[in-house]
């Protein structure tokens, strides 16, 4: 080090830099958690040192632009169908790291058969599932994750439950299937539940990486245009109601012995002959 | 390779032995009798395709059948999907990934899949989707028809695209118009589509037993991951109606290249023939009879048969059809190729059409006595 070096050089450390991965300032509106989503995913990538080996199946939604802003090779996919799609790319490139990224309309409504079958299929590649609870693209329309009561552009009145149906469990609901090796659900409400966002993408990537099997993490977002409010009131709506009608944590982790604390299917036939 | 490498279990049923002076230890058969599914199947296996994606539906089961027992034999990717919409959008991903890859179902499969193709169209990804066609609308019947020829040649898909489509008449053309197939898919980076019918599906023919393979390429637009290389995307997303524009320009120069070096047809008896059949698949071969019949009853009939649907060998026709006093098609439909048989002749020969819907064949004594019919009526006319 020479006495020439200016002050800040000598004595600064990086604290903050944004991922190699994010090439592109992202376009999502004021308050929308696809940017913190998206940005750390790109840290996970490029911490486990992935992003010259991971293909990103993109979606239809806000997020369908996620390859512009994502240094990763990438396919889209029609509307719902990105897990049939993964399904096609990981099945011939088992030595690729896979992902989809999709928001609560592509995947838990036109897209339900796909996931549920990808997961009980048990296919080696992880879902980034980001909810929040509404049709933001097209303009703020009721999705099957919207909460009762919730108003919407097509639930004017708010969603009414016995004419609407209830809100569907999508990552409850995978959590049952034994193909799937890991899931949780995470949410961008405040910096430290960021912090786990993190660590569950982390670790989902790891399951993949052993090739175990399905890994998904279900993300609780915004959405401040569709919900009518501002950033700051969405984040506060985010923790104090959306993350009470969906709690998050570790479902599934087998490899950790956390799964769900129902009988496995098959559990009751393996009892009897294993007793013979 | 040859279907007969594989091991004994593996082999399709060799139904009418060799002759006996001819067996040996080593012995292939000159032929063997194949299921127009079976031999579609193993004619993809053969010429290396990588990824099958399907799921049941009568009459092409026997297809999905095959490869699930052969793909993984030779350590490649068999999935049965959920759907028609997952296999197809498994092997929208497949492809991507650079996977030369096979679908197949039967009509309201096809419908189903609509969606994806036009997707693949216009990301430029090559697949090649075999439709065994069988009676329409809706759930119709399991029975041979051709009612899809307007969907497989006009649209399936939503926007401003075009998919080569070949037609086999027999299961040996079916073996050989597979690994076609795969050369335009790939020739082109287009889907494909190879339409046969129940009959061409479910019937059994002998077929010379070694099937050819094809050399595969590493095209540079495939995803494997951008290592030491910018990312690369597959998309057909293009907002700004500028873009948009400009890729559908590019696909359409790809479609006017294919409409200029890619239409092919066969013809039987067309020098000087009075009046032109023109047929394609399991319809083409009852037509076939039908013009023998007339030339025994001495009328010059001949037969025009196109082997490609899209593009149609318009040009082609209408040179054989020069002369002719009628043109007719013979269909299993209610008349939907007669179609691009009326914009390829211009009104140059009156054309008709005689067929059968629902899984009825036409005969060919029907042909034979509708041919007389048009011709009478064309003599009346004074034509």
């Amino acid at each position: 080090m020479t006495a020439t070096e200016p002050v800040l050089e000598q004595e600064g450390r990086t604290i903050y830099r944004r991922p190699a991965l994010l090439s592109n300032p992202t376009s999502y509106c004021p308050g929308c958690g696809h940017g913190i989503v998206h940005r750390v995913l790109a840290e996970v990538l490029e911490e486990l040192d992935l992003g010259a080996k991971t293909i990103l199946v993109g979606s239809v939604g806000c997020s369908v632009f996620a390859y512009d802003f994502l240094a990763l090779d990438s396919v889209e996919s029609p509307h719902g169908r990105a897990t049939a799609v993964a399904t096609g790319v990981k099945r011939v490139r088992p030595d690729k790291v896979v992902l989809t990224y999709q928001g609560d309309g592509d995947l838990a409504a036109i897209g339900t058969a796909e996931i549920v079958h990808a997961a009980a299929r048990g296919e080696r590649f992880t879902v980034i599932f980001v909810n929040n609870g509404i049709y933001g693209m097209t303009g703020g329309q009721m999705a099957p994750t919207t909460l009762a009561g919730q108003k919407t552009t097509s639930s004017p009145r708010g969603r009414d439950v016995q004419t609407q149906g209830y809100p569907l469990p999508v990552t409850e609901m995978l959590s049952l299937l034994p193909g799937v090796q890991y899931v949780a659900r995470v949410s961008v409400a405040d910096p430290g539940h960021v912090g786990k966002t993190k660590q569950a993408i982390k670790r989902a990537f790891e399951v993949q990486l052993e090739g175990k099997g399905f890994s998904i993490v279900e993300v609780l977002s915004t959405c401040p245009v569709g919900w009518g409010l501002t950033p700051s009131e969405s984040m506060e709506r985010l923790r104090d109601v959306v993350m009470d009608a969906y709690p998050v944590g570790t479902f599934v982790d087998r490899d950790r012995g956390i799964a769900p604390a129902l009988p496995q299917p098959g559990a009751a036939h393996r009892s009897i002959t294993e007793g013979f | 390779m040859t279907i007969l490498d594989r091991p004994a279990a593996a082999r399709p049923a060799v139904a009418a032995a060799p002759p006996a002076s001819a067996r040996g230890a080593h012995h292939v058969p000159d032929r063997v009798l194949m299921k127009g599914n079976e031999a579609i199947a193993e004619a993809a296996v053969a010429a290396g395709c990588d990824a099958y994606f399907g799921y049941p539906i009568t009459p092409q089961a026997e297809l999905l059948e095959w490869m699930a027992r052969r793909m993984p034999e030779e350590g490649r990717v068999f999935v049965q999907a959920e759907s028609e919409l997952a296999a197809i959008n498994m092997a929208l991903g497949a492809s991507a990934a650079g996977a030369r890859v096979l679908v197949s179902s039967s009509s309201p499969g096809i419908s189903l899949m609509a969606e994806a193709m036009s997707y693949m169209a216009g990301s430029r990804l090559p697949v090649v989707l075999v439709n065994v066609m069988r009676g329409g609308p809706g759930l119709g019947s399991i029975g041979a028809a051709q009612g899809d020829y307007l969907q497989a040649t006009k649209g399936h898909g939503h926007g401003d695209y075009r998919v080569p489509v070949l037609a086999p008449s027999s299961i040996a053309e079916a073996i050989d118009l597979v690994r076609d197939a795969f050369i335009l898919a790939e020739r082109y980076r287009t889907p494909v589509m190879l339409l046969a019918d129940g009959i061409l599906g479910q019937a059994m023919e002998p077929v010379a037993p070694t099937f050819k393979t094809l050399e595969k390429g590493r095209p540079d637009w495939i995803l494997d991951g951008a290592a030491g290389r910018a990312p690369r995307v597959l998309k057909s997303l293009h907002l700004r109606p500028e873009d948009l524009e400009e890729h559908n320009l590019a696909l359409q120069a790809v479609y006017a290249q294919i409409e200029k070096t890619e239409q092919r047809w066969a013809g039987e008896e067309l020098d000087g023939s009075e009046v032109v059949l023109v047929a394609y698949g399991t319809a083409a071969r009852v037509a076939r009879t039908a013009v023998e019949r007339l030339r025994d009853g001495g009328i010059r009939a001949g037969l025009f048969r196109p082997i490609t649907l899209w593009p149609f060998p318009a040009q082609a026709l209408r040179d054989a059809a020069k002369g002719a006093r009628a043109v007719m098609t013979v269909e299993m439909s209610a008349g939907q190729m007669v179609e691009d048989v009326r914009l390829a002749i211009e009104g140059a020969v009156p054309v008709s059409h005689h067929g059968r819907m629902g899984g009825m064949v036409p005969s060919p004594d029907g042909v034979v006595d509708a041919v007389r019919l048009v011709l009478a009526e064309s003599k009346e006319a004074g034509r």
